[in-house]
């Protein structure tokens, strides 16, 4: 379980000090949490306080109660953070094989690192040899990333936007993917998400804005509030209630 | 052959025995062992060392295993191997040089290959340097190859220096007839405070010829690098040269691609890249729960694999 306890952070910026993420505090004690909200409003700064690429000028980080606002990124990791970029990385040499052995933390066969790529809709056969470099897509490359996470297992697996960039696979399957991975891995998924579809089956959505939490519950409660944020769309909707 | 001989042996040549095939071993300037098969043969200069190589047209299949051994502290020489090489072949050459210095003094082996390659024959080409020993000596190594190429002929050259060479000027001339092709492909790391420097000139002058020059390299330490590369298109025909390099601490790279055309139809490419590992690069593989040191080992090797 993941606690954040009075979150801030904030950076310098011409000589002023810009509070990205303001006094956030929540736990995770659902399965498959969704964090959305509008574009710079502090969500991916959120993801990278939890993996520990930043360290919170303010407040404090748990997790399962133990206290790790001070662990590096290396340490989180091993002790069961997964962290999904939204821009994945290239790497020249480095092949989707050796990344997938890395995620997996041992040696596994060309047949296991196979069956996650074929679980994210990519043909294992041609994808597991080839290098993440420049000519793999961005689509391609997040379907790697996710098949990482897959390959990791661990109890906490946060996603920075997965479907963004991800084109001609549906979100249906990608649903099928988290659904999956929370079967097989036991372990609770936080995602970054605009996506209706992602957020209809999370068990628990965050609304973050302006770096604050605005809002958060059950998808019955926020759901419709968040489809209907302009007032234009508020008064058709109370015309039809008429 | 001693322990240490035949270590070097593995690391230049791959090889943990006699190899099968035609050979020809050089340790501390003497023969240790030569054969020749009913197509190639190997003959000893008389006016200078080294040694001509003639493999016959039509050889398919074949290697060709010239590896060079130095354990002798102080050892200086140059060493002359000139291959002819027929029409129609298809043959795979492993040169390398390993010294191993455990003295004071420096030991240096300058190699110069000439290859004369056949109309329509294949050639690879592998080239690996090593150095090791506890000894303040340097170990140092002057290859220079000199390529000649028929019409049609294809050469690959794969070369590598990962360790131990103190010093090394390596020069590389090629000439292209028609319809030619050479891939070189030169992996190099450099440490402490060792001196890297390549130079590849290839002249385009055959139609439809072609050439990739592809070097990739790591500095670390205070090592220092040179990249020269010079294609010269000089009719209808394909160039390219890339030099892609991460530096680390306080290391030194410095890259100079030159291409000319002297022919409307030559189409000539050259990229040069030298940066630092990126950081996002190394906090992937940290967020894999690989340490920042397992994580740079990880780049690196996969960047000269």
């Amino acid at each position: 379980m993941l606690e954040l306890r009075n979150v801030s952070y904030q950076v310098q910026d011409d000589n002023n000090l810009k509070e990205i993420i303001k006094n956030v505090s929540f736990k995770t004690e659902q399965r498959f949490v969704a964090i959305t909200g509008p574009n710079g409003g502090g969500k991916s700064t959120l993801a990278k306080l939890i993996a520990g690429i930043i360290t919170p000028t303010e407040g404090q980080i748990f997790l399962d109660g133990e206290d790790i606002t001070h662990k590096t990124v290396t340490e989180r990791a091993q002790m069961g953070i997964s962290y999904a970029f939204q821009q994945p990385v290239r790497f020249k040499g480095i092949t989707v094989k050796d990344l997938i052995t890395l995620a997996a933390g041992k040696n596994i066969s060309t047949t296991e690192a196979c069956a996650y790529l074929s679980e994210v809709g990519l043909c294992a056969r041609e994808y597991i040899n080839r290098e993440v470099n420049a000519s793999l897509s961005g689509g391609e490359l997040k379907r790697i990333e996710i098949a990482m996470i897959m390959a990791r297992g661990t109890k906490l697996s946060v996603f920075d936007e997965p479907e963004a960039g991800i084109d001609l696979w549906s979100f249906q399957s990608l649903i099928r993917v988290f659904e999956n991975m929370h079967e097989k891995s036991g372990g609770s998924i936080l995602i970054i998400s605009h996506q209706e579809r992602i957020l209809n089956i999370a068990d628990e959505i965050l609304v973050i804005a302006n770096g604050e939490l605005k809002n958060r519950g059950k998808k019955e409660d926020i759901l419709p509030d968040l489809l209907c944020e302009n007032a234009g769309c508020k008064t058709l909707l109370s015309k039809m209630d008429k | 052959m001693d322990a240490i001989q035949k270590t070097l042996l593995e690391q230049v040549a791959g090889l943990h025995e006699i190899p099968t095939g035609a050979y020809n071993i050089r340790t501390n300037g003497g023969l240790a062992g030569r054969n020749t098969t009913a197509n190639i043969d190997i003959i000893t200069k008389e006016d200078k060392p080294g040694i001509d190589i003639i493999i016959k047209p039509g050889t398919k299949n074949e290697s060709l295993h010239i590896p060079v051994l130095l354990t002798q502290t102080g050892l200086k020489e140059s060493v002359y191997n000139d291959f002819v090489i027929g029409e129609d072949c298809d043959v795979t050459i492993i040169a390398g040089c390993g010294i191993h210095n455990g003295g004071k003094e420096g030991t240096e082996h300058s190699g110069i290959h000439s290859f004369v390659v056949g109309a329509n024959s294949k050639v690879k080409y592998v080239e690996k340097h090593y150095g090791s020993g506890e000894g303040t000596g340097e170990r140092i190594m002057n290859p220079v190859t000199i390529i000649e190429l028929k019409e049609g002929a294809y050469m690959e050259m794969d070369t590598v220096q990962i360790e131990g060479v103190d010093s090394t000027k390596r020069v590389t001339n090629a000439k292209l007839g028609d319809k030619a092709t050479l891939v070189i492909k030169e992996k190099i790391m450099t440490h402490d405070n060792q001196v890297a420097e390549t130079d590849f000139t290839v002249d385009l002058d055959g139609e439809d010829c072609g050439a990739n020059v592809i070097s990739r390299s790591v500095a670390k330490d205070h090592s220092r690098q040179l990249f020269l590369s010079k294609i010269n298109g000089n009719n209808r025909c394909n160039g390219h040269t890339e030099c892609d390099a991460i530096i680390m601490d306080e290391a030194s790279v410095r890259a100079v691609p030159e291409i000319t055309a002297n022919h409307i139809d030559a189409s000539l490419i050259h990229e040069a890249a030298i940066g630092k590992i990126a950081g996002e690069q190394l906090i992937k593989l940290m967020t894999l729960g690989l340490t920042e040191e397992e994580a740079e080992a990880q780049i690196v090797n996969g960047f000269l694999k």
